[in-house]
């Protein structure tokens, strides 16, 4: 089985954002960055079929991003991926089509039984990629996969709704967009992470064509004022219904 | 001036409310755009028809009915080539989709198809000198992009809950639409739709949530949520991850980062921390409640009111509290 997985380095959440001067975007200066949540469980999912499939066959994970995206390719090459391929470019458009054009341009012809990728980058929220690659390369798409089975050529997955769920059947090559649920991915192994230096990571420019979204500018969003504590025990109840109905006006 | 299409999310055979709430947003861009005409998809089995007055009541000019039975579940390849073919025809300066499971599942289909422009899960829009331009949050919420759009169509994504569904009524004027492609020739099939989640009521269509964390203990006592759910009459009740994972509610319950984003009138959050992927699903929630035994539990930073309390003390007095509020008002 031929799986690719699509990746992202995103900066890592616990921190306090802020925008440089000019109002264009996140200010780099102290963020720390890791492969996408989303992503490591689109990892790991394809390192289990896999390893069901006898071990016969490829995890290949794709990024686009600068240089540095290198690091969380290794990581997943690390975890088990066996090869990586980095789509060089100095920022990822804000056009959600142009960076699913050059991720479908480096899948094209390279044969994948499967494409996984996350649900959603947690950085852009985007939640467009899976979907439009899957439209430009013409195969069957299933988004917010939480459970999955393969069995030869086809698929069942149980796809995330608000509140609820559906079940969904697909036959293979498809694209999955993967939520979390479906499992929890592997730590690399010391063995793993020696491994990782020797396997293959081509480079190559990506290509994106014309982008029709751009960012006009990026801000923090409004501060909630800090809220009042009312009591520690049931004797607080009737404040907080007074407030509810006076302050809030939601009951 | 330029046309609007919006698509009408349904579920089970039902408008959803996000539908309203995008059909009112698309009347809003086809005013601010010189007032061009809306018109909103409604795909279902046959009879769905019968749920276009709702559409018109709320400011559909025309509610393009695409009835067969292969409509009765989610198809989103039948849908994404006749919508995506409805729009290729210079008619539309604009599609409007709901940032729902379904919508976001949809609209990069039809924008693919299209080489169309995409802004997703905007909190709120405007049309300035012919683009669009909309707001997105970001990093969990920390950060918001304000995005610009330009080319005809242009694909927005609306938030729940950002826009109010309002009246607006206009005559009942249908239109019956042709799918472009059989619908049983779809390669994804939905073959099952499991409703409703551990709540009676969607967490997205909900205006009031009660949500419950680690500090409930065990399954059993979300009942505490329940009941207050149901004082509400209103209300969906929603869970951390830490409750997820332990299988006290369905996964499809969670709220957060990797869970649901949710912005109810309301939220009410019983025995939890307050961990930043939380937070990253409900910050944007009117008004918050915790109720925690931690005075220094994180969820007290945004909430709006809190109890420093035990839940197992404090839910049963509210519960019944709601109940004799609701009764006198
Ligand atoms: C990649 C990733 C993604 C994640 N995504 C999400 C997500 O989408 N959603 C999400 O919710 N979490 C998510 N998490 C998990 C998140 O970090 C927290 O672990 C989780 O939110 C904690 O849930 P909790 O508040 O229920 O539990 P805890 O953090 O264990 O908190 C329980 C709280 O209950 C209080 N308590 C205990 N007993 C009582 C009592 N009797 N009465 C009142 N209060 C009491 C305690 O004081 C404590 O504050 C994610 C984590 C990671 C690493």
């Amino acid at each position: 089985m031929k799986i690719a997985v699509c990746i992202k380095r995103v900066p890592v959440m616990e921190v306090k954002f802020a925008i440089t001067a000019d109002g264009s975007r996140v200010d780099e200066t102290g963020l720390k960055y890791d492969v996408n949540d989303f992503d490591l469980w689109a990892i790991e999912a394809g390192l289990q079929l896999k390893e069901k499939n006898g071990n016969v066959g490829e995890v290949v994970v794709i990024t686009l991003g600068t240089d540095a995206a290198q690091e969380q390719i290794r990581k997943a090459l690390a975890m088990g991926a066996d090869r990586g391929v980095l789509l060089q470019a100095d920022r990822a458009p804000a056009d959600g089509l142009a960076v699913a054009r050059a991720l479908a341009a480096e899948l094209k012809d390279g044969g994948y039984d499967l494409i996984l990728c996350g649900r959603i980058a947690i950085d852009s929220m985007n939640q467009m990629t899976g979907p439009m690659i899957a439209e430009l390369l013409d195969v069957p798409c299933v988004t917010n996969v939480f459970r999955l089975e393969v069995a030869g050529a086809t698929g069942r997955a149980e796809r995330v709704l608000e509140g609820g769920s559906e079940v969904v059947e697909f036959p293979l090559p498809a694209l999955l967009t993967i939520d979390d649920g479906l499992n929890k991915e592997r730590l690399p192994s010391l063995k793993g992470i020696m491994a990782a230096k020797k396997k293959p990571l081509d480079v190559r420019p990506a290509q994106f064509g014309d982008a029709h979204v751009v960012v006009a500018k990026m801000s923090l969003p409004a501060e909630r004022a800090a809220g009042r504590i009312l009591g520690d025990s049931a004797a607080a109840v009737p404040e907080l219904i007074r407030l509810l109905q006076t302050e809030a006006k939601v009951l | 001036m330029a046309n609007v299409l919006v698509v009408a999310e349904v579920r089970g055979g039902e408008l959803r409310k996000v539908a309203l709430e995008a059909v009112t947003a698309a009347r809003v861009l086809a005013d601010q755009s010189g007032g061009g005409s809306v018109h909103a998809v409604l795909a279902g089995a046959p009879g769905i028809a019968a749920k276009a007055g709702a559409l018109a009541l709320h400011g559909a000019d025309s509610v393009l009915v695409l009835e067969h039975a292969g409509f009765a579940m989610y198809n989103p390849e039948a849908l994404a080539t006749t919508i995506a073919q409805r729009l290729s025809g210079g008619a539309y300066g604009y599609a409007l989709f709901s940032a729902t499971s379904h919508g976001r599942d949809l609209s990069p289909r039809v924008a693919a198809k299209l080489g169309a422009g995409l802004v997703p899960d905007v909190t709120g829009f405007r049309v300035e000198g012919g683009a669009v331009v909309g707001e997105h949050p970001q990093n969990n919420g920390k950060v918001v992009a304000t995005l610009s759009l330009s080319g005809a169509p242009a694909l927005i994504q609306v938030r729940p809950a950002a826009f109010q569904p309002a009246e607006n009524a206009k005559p009942l004027v249908t239109e019956s639409m042709a799918s472009a492609v059989d619908p049983d020739a779809s390669r994804v099939k939905t073959v099952e739709l499991k409703q409703g989640g551990g709540g009676k009521i969607d967490l997205n269509d909900a205006p009031v949530i009660v949500a419950g964390g680690r500090g409930l203990k065990a399954a059993e006592n979300f009942k505490l949520c329940e009941d207050l759910a149901d004082a509400f009459g209103n209300a969906a009740v929603g869970a951390t991850r830490a409750v997820t994972d332990e299988g006290w509610r369905p996964h499809t319950d969670q709220i957060g980062q990797t869970g649901r984003n949710v912005s109810p009138n309301l939220y009410i959050g019983v025995g939890i921390s307050g961990a930043i992927q939380h937070l990253a699903g409900m910050r944007t929630s009117k008004t918050i409640v915790a109720i925690n035994k931690d005075k220094d539990a994180p969820i007290f930073k945004i909430a709006d009111y809190g109890i420093v309390g035990d839940a197992f003390e404090i839910m049963p007095a509210l519960t019944a509290a709601v109940k004799a509020a609701r009764a006198q008002g």
